[in-house]
């Protein structure tokens, strides 16, 4: 298991690098991803460094490839990924595609200009055109006092306007947008009072708007009006609705000959398909090489940002790189470095250290998704105990302890399943909502929480809150019913009787396999489950915590703290166990000792934990065994002499061997402490406080976590009532008819049922579950042996190129 | 309804975890695996069979009998048995 136990060793080592053949080096060892390189320069700032311009000279390139990019999207299409991971560029590949990138942007601009312009101008010649055209409407018929008959809108004529009708007539024309028709013709028969006539026709097709570029119905507005100022007014009006005037001329023929110019003009602009074409072939160009320079440039930089850690060894011509490596990759290290060098002249050699590394674990796609819960909470210390092996069952099963029920356990296991089968798909791998993705990185977690759930649901009996009878149930109603001759009419006078064990045959002994499915038809179910549920938290939370008091010796192995076996670990345990492996015992002695026959006198065993403390007796509890008071007052006298054992042993240890002759073995201690060679009164000091702290946090932590664990019971019981609470209030209803008409009923009941148990019993009591679980590892479990100081080791890697 | 025995299902049970925590490791084959799927299976051996002891021990002597409705015991006297 190696890795996953514990942390690698990781060491600090130190690369020699030729000037020439470090930027190839570093390439080869980014596509392995072995190292992580620690700034040699922390005091220089980015713009002092080495190689500062080929960073620029990188950056420059890809703003180039943001406007490429943009470009391609604004012309909707989609760069391919990139099909291989192309290698970092030599300094002239480099150049070639810098020079290149430049040329392609520039020949991209200028024709996106000129195409801009041509449309531009055609558009304007069409609107012309338009305006002429549905202009003729209006104009080709006599101006007489009767009105113009146009299309669309009704002109605006004064009929006091007759008299007027022998001065000249002049025209506005133009295109205005649709939305502010009625604004414009409202401020023209309020300013110019009626001297005018204004139609109004919907142009016959739509046009692309320059500002916003989409495509819009414009208005042909023809004004005719008569007099100078009315016709400056018109101009000044139009001018601030941002209409598109045009000239109109006056007679017909003029006119005629205008259409017929515009459209030669229109014709003449075929150069605009060319334009467009030429366009479509750069922007192929562009998009067949865009990926693979993309990938090339970030991987230069990367590799330039490195060079920048290291420091530049004038003397030898050599630069020199500080990595953290880990211990096992230094073979592969050497051979990247004989791989990127010409002559095989670089080389890694390790470095002794003081400082602790970085803490490297590896994992694969099954045991990430627990490394990563473990991590979330601190990342592990530099090779102490990695709790995430053990995470891997005990955190589903706990999660299932809460959430216990059959058909639930069966939908998240389903659902897991599905995303585990199809997990190479790239449908699934690619989605981008986050939510989404949070659950398919935990499809294995889920996947356990599914089938622990399943388990305990067989346990609780319960499937979506119903028992079943795998096996028959062990209590009789019959025997029961018989010895008390219970006959119909007894029964009709009593609307609750209780069973008695102590009658015999009621009960005929435990149920195999989980709670029997009586319990489930009785009115005092909570009676029993509430008891079995709490000792059952009890049992297993001590059990759990017993077991991380126990990784901690791993702990101290490991780091040559053997004293504290003895030390720590032992009065911890002696603690744990005399006062709560204690009440384990009690409570699986009461299990099997006592049975109903005693059922009046059975001993209370919380009452006899309190006494236990405080030492006195309660006269109505009985013992449970002969010469429990004595056994009880052993143990409490043990644990309590545990307290300063944990309190000063440690302490007065280091103390001693600081103060007694050192001899010849200095021991490098790591790990914890941090303990200095000469022992000041201040060090012991911190010492001292530090294990005080630990002993009040244990000895009291012991106590508050047994009862943080009854959470367990709390939830689980919260469950079993919601779920109870959806069958007998939603899906009952819809076994009202037993009739065709039922059965139609049952389907929207049916649906109502499911929608509600997904989102409240799956999702919401599902993270809930999850939330708690999660809670009793990272405190409960975790403070009995976890520190959880450390911090990642990041190689030095290419990462895979993500295409907004 | 039926007499349960108590012996059996221990036995069993017993033997069912037993093989999963204590025998099956030793086939689990050479690989880098090899000692997460040991740690796994022996911890699920432990979790499962604590369980579902605790579930049967609790059950073992009960102090009271279970309160049923009168329909219940109608339905149950009458019709099942």
């Amino acid at each position: 298991m190696g890795s996953l136990f514990r942390s690698e060793e990781v060491c600090l080592a130190q690369l020699f690098l030729q000037s020439a053949s470090a930027y190839s080096c570093i390439s080869e060892l980014g596509e392995r991803g072995l190292l992580e390189f620690r700034d040699l320069n922390p005091k220089v700032s980015p713009f002092q460094r080495r190689f500062v311009g080929e960073v620029r000279r990188c950056e420059e390139m890809e703003k180039t490839f943001t406007f490429l990019q943009q470009e391609l999207r604004a012309a909707g299409r989609l760069p391919a990924p990139c099909p291989e991971s192309p290698r970092a560029p030599a300094a002239r590949e480099a150049l070639r595609v810098q020079e290149q990138s430049e040329q392609l942007a520039q020949e991209l601009r200028e024709v996106s200009r000129s195409r801009s312009s041509l449309r531009d101008r055609l558009r304007d010649l069409r609107q012309h055109l338009h305006v002429l055209r549905e202009g003729q409407r209006f104009t080709s018929l006599p101006v007489g006092p009767g009105v113009p008959a146009g299309l669309g809108r009704e002109p605006i004529l004064d009929p006091s306007l007759h008299h007027h009708l022998d001065r000249k007539i002049n025209f506005v024309a133009g295109v205005i947008h649709p939305w502010r028709v009625t604004a414009f013709e409202r401020l023209l028969w309020r300013a110019c009072r009626g001297y005018l006539v204004a139609s109004f026709v919907e142009m016959p097709e739509p046009m692309e708007d320059p500002a916003t570029g989409e495509s819009i119905t414009w208005v042909i507005f023809l004004i005719s009006y008569w007099g100078e100022q009315i016709g400056q007014k018109i101009r000044k009006i139009s001018n601030c609705f941002h209409c598109q005037v045009y000239g109109y001329p006056e007679s017909e023929a003029s006119r005629t000959e205008a259409i017929t110019r515009l459209h030669g003009q229109i014709q003449e602009l075929s150069t605009l398909e060319e334009t467009e074409k030429y366009l479509a072939e750069v922007l192929d160009k562009v998009a067949q090489v865009l990926p693979t320079w993309r990938v090339q440039v970030q991987k230069m930089k990367a590799i330039y940002l490195v060079l920048n850690q290291c420091s530049f060894d004038v003397t030898k011509k050599c630069l020199i790189a500080e990595v953290w490596c880990p211990v096992r990759d230094l073979t592969q290290v050497q051979d990247a470095l004989r791989q990127g060098s010409v002559s095989g002249s670089c080389f890694v050699q390790r470095v002794p250290t003081t400082e602790s590394p970085p803490t490297l674990i590896r994992t694969n796609k099954f045991t990430a998704g627990f490394q990563s819960i473990v991590d979330a909470y601190g990342v592990a210390s530099y090779q102490e105990v990695n709790p995430a092996p053990y995470a891997i069952i005990t955190f589903p099963f706990i999660f299932a302890i809460m959430f216990g029920d059959v058909g639930h356990g069966l939908l998240m296991f389903l659902f897991a399943l599905w995303m585990v089968l199809y997990e190479d798909s790239p449908r699934l791998r690619q989605g981008t909502n986050e939510i989404w993705l949070t659950f398919f990185e935990g499809r294995y977690l889920i996947l356990l929480m599914g089938a622990f759930s399943i388990y305990t649901g067989f346990i609780y009996n319960e499937c979506f809150s119903k028992a079943t009878a795998i096996f028959p149930s062990a209590w009789s109603v019959a025997t029961m019913a018989n010895h008390s001759s219970w006959s119909s009419a007894y029964l009709a006078t009593h609307p609750s009787l209780t069973l008695d064990p102590n009658v015999t045959g009621v009960f005929q002994g435990p149920y195999p396999f989980g709670i029997d499915p009586i319990w489930s038809l009785a009115t005092n179910h909570l009676n029993f489950l509430n008891s079995f549920k709490m000792k059952m938290s009890v049992v297993l939370g001590i059990v759990h915590m017993g077991f991380g008091v126990m990784l901690g010796v791993f702990n101290h192995v490991h780091f040559q703290q053997r004293h504290r076996l003895v030390l720590e670990f032992l009065p911890e345990m002696i603690f744990l166990l005399a006062l709560f492996g204690y009440l384990v015992f009690l409570i699986f002695y009461k299990w099997i000792k006592f049975s109903a026959a005693d059922s009046r006198v059975a001993p209370s065993i919380l009452i006899h934990f309190i006494d236990m403390f405080l030492f006195t007796s309660n006269a109505e509890n009985l013992p449970l065994y002969p010469g429990q008071v004595p056994v009880q007052m052993v143990l409490v006298v043990l644990a309590l002499a545990s307290v300063p054992v944990l309190l000063l042993g440690t302490p007065l240890y280091q103390w001693c061997r600081q103060r007694a002759p050192r001899t010849v073995r200095p021991r490098a201690v790591g790990g914890f402490m941090g303990i200095t060679r000469r022992g000041i009164q201040h060090d012991f000091a911190e010492i001292f406080m530090h294990q005080a702290i630990h002993t009040i946090e244990y000895c009291l932590g012991c106590v508050s976590n047994t009862a943080s664990y009854l959470r367990l019971w709390a939830l689980s019981l919260a469950h079993a009532q919601l779920s109870e609470v959806l069958w007998s209030m939603v899906m009952r209803n819809g076994f009202v008819g037993l009739s065709y008409v039922g059965g139609v009923v049952l389907v929207p009941v049916f649906a109502a049922f499911a929608v509600l148990t997904v989102a409240i019993l799956l999702v919401m009591e599902g993270l809930s579950a999850f939330l708690h679980a999660l809670r009793l590892h990272w405190v409960e479990f975790q403070n009995k042996f976890y520190v959880g100081a450390g911090y990642k080791l990041c190689p030095f890697a290419f990462a895979p190129d993500t295409w907004e | 309804m039926t007499a349960h025995s108590f012996a059996l299902p221990l036995v069993l049970c017993s033997a069912f975890w037993g093989l999963v925590g204590i025998a099956a490791p030793w086939f689990v084959p050479k690989g880098p695996n090899r000692g997460v799927i040991i740690t796994m299976l022996v911890t699920t051996a432990v979790c499962c069979y604590l369980f579902w002891l605790i579930a049967i021990l609790a059950q073992a002597n009960p102090l009271f009998g279970p309160q049923l409705k009168n329909e219940t015991i109608w339905g149950g006297r009458f019709l099942w048995e």
